[in-house]
């Protein structure tokens, strides 16, 4: 293997590390609010410093591999790519922790209800980063696609806790500090949806240099002639 | 040489008058290459190349060593005939006039060439650069000081030799040197300039000066070059062919080439993966 291989593979174990990191993140942060399970909120916190070194690791490395060896086509795309799926990763674990602080702060409080959709949301944006990092890992453009589908189901639900959230306030205006505590977490999540989303743009772009963001389904991201 | 009797203003191709009357927008492609196949003896070193090379564009030729770039680089301005044994088949048109039937030193006006090798003639940096000019009967020594001007000026080296013009070209550097020859090329107005690795034997610095000339004089020229430094072709070109074995395996947007090939004998070469 050339050593320029070598190198991007550095990059691509990094960033599948990262990934593992942010999904188990995810995943705990999620527990620590439905399961009201501290161990696993605290957990997110503890690991968050490491997320962020990595977040600059894999920065440098790609910066060094653009500057120093000029990458081309699919190596270009690749980089690239890392390089704007590194920073949705490390966003993902910043909403993670900051869905892990509402966790321990709801653990001492009785559940109220309704207990919300969170469960719900929290499976589906989980599903989809967890299919958006497979689709990188598998190159699988199809499995990129069915990402951006669920897209709007998990808004639709954000939407709909909302509302339901807001008149359990008004119902219930001793328990607002708790609701708002959900309100935040159905954010978060949906924030986090949002972020498998890009990473699923993403892959597009590395697997078929497509560019479909902002619904662009049918722009190439390179000129046609 | 060129010939005296040859006018040095060329003719240039008539705007087809169909061209205002319709919605078709004009043709702006400078050579159209149609079914091109060449021959050293019985070695095929072209099989059937078609491309068109568009007006004020650069665009560039990569490929392996041996793959026939330079041997279609050097078909547009009819370099290859001086070699004993070898044939052309094809069409190769000029502005829609058939190419391979010109007088040769007629071509050779119309499409200027400079070589990977700068190859100033032993003659002083002025005489190197009035050249073409006299060869062509214009000899008004005004007309022959402001063309020498001009051309130093568009290939970026007016500034560095004008108070030493009839000194030897042979003492300039490299890098000079093949300005120089830009320079020369660009005294008869070509309307195509042809570069074979212009810059290979230049430092960075050179190399850039080379380029950003190229890119101030694209609004005057049509430029084709061939060259093994991909990014320079990424920097450079608005077009971008990819030879291999004697075969056009792509031709295409530069950044298509170089983002998203289509093909995949493109994609090993520009990632480093061929062979």
């Amino acid at each position: 293997m050339r050593h320029f291989e070598q190198e991007l593979e550095k990059l691509k174990s990094k960033l599948l590390e990262m990934s593992a990191l942010v999904e188990s993140a995810i995943y705990r942060s999620v527990q620590g609010v439905v399961e009201k399970n501290e161990e696993l909120a605290q957990q997110v916190l503890r690991n968050e410093s490491r997320v962020n070194q990595l977040e600059i690791e894999i920065d440098d490395a790609a910066i060094s591999l653009l500057a120093l060896q000029a990458p081309l086509a699919a190596d270009l795309r690749l980089v690239t790519a890392t390089i704007k799926i590194n920073n949705d990763l490390e966003r993902m674990g910043d909403l993670s922790v900051s869905i892990a602080q509402s966790a321990l702060a709801l653990i001492k409080e009785p559940v109220i209800r309704p207990l919300i959709d969170i469960p719900h949301i929290a499976g589906l944006a989980q599903g989809m980063v967890r299919k958006a990092l497979d689709a990188f890992v598998n190159r699988d453009p199809e499995l990129a696609r069915s990402v951006l589908a669920s897209d709007d189901a998990v808004d639709n639900m954000r939407t709909a806790s909302y509302h339901e959230l807001i008149s359990f306030m008004a119902t219930n205006p001793q328990q607002i500090p708790q609701a708002l505590y959900l309100l935040s977490v159905i954010r978060n999540l949906e924030r986090i949806a949002d972020h498998a989303t890009n990473i699923a743009e993403d892959v597009l772009f590395l697997v078929k240099g497509i560019d479909v963001r902002h619904h662009n389904e049918e722009r190439s991201a390179v000129p046609q002639r | 040489m060129t010939t005296p009797e040859q006018p040095i203003v060329k003719e240039r191709a008539p705007a087809r008058a169909s061209d205002s009357d319709t919605n078709t927008l004009p043709s702006t492609s400078k050579l159209n290459a149609k079914n091109i196949n060449f021959f050293y003896g019985s070695f095929q070193a072209l099989h059937d190349i078609s491309m068109d090379i568009q007006s004020n564009k650069i665009t560039s030729f990569i490929g392996p060593s041996g793959c026939g770039k330079s041997t279609f680089l050097r078909t547009m301005n009819r370099m290859n005939e001086a070699l004993r044994n070898t044939r052309v088949e094809g069409d190769l048109l000029l502005d829609g006039e058939n190419l391979l039937g010109m007088d040769v030193t007629y071509v050779r006006r119309r499409v200027g060439m400079v070589f990977q090798k700068s190859n100033p003639f032993p003659k002083s940096i002025f005489d190197n650069v009035a050249y073409g000019l006299r060869v062509n009967g214009i000899t008004k020594k005004s007309i022959v000081e402001e063309s020498v001007e001009k051309s130093l000026t568009r290939a970026a080296l007016w500034t560095e030799v004008k108070d030493k013009l009839h000194k030897p070209a042979s003492a300039l550097s490299g890098g000079q040197q093949q300005r120089l020859c830009i320079a020369r090329a660009l005294a008869v107005e070509p309307e195509v300039l042809l570069l074979d690795e212009p810059c290979s034997a230049l430092d960075p610095i050179a190399t850039l000066k080379i380029e950003e000339l190229l890119f101030q004089i694209k609004d005057m020229t049509t430029i084709v070059i061939v060259t093994h430094n991909m990014q320079q072709a990424a920097r450079l070109a608005d077009y971008t062919g990819f030879f291999l074995l004697g075969k056009l395996i792509e031709f295409d947007d530069t950044r298509k080439i170089f983002q998203n090939p289509n093909k995949k004998e493109t994609e090993d070469y520009v990632t480093g993966r061929f062979g």
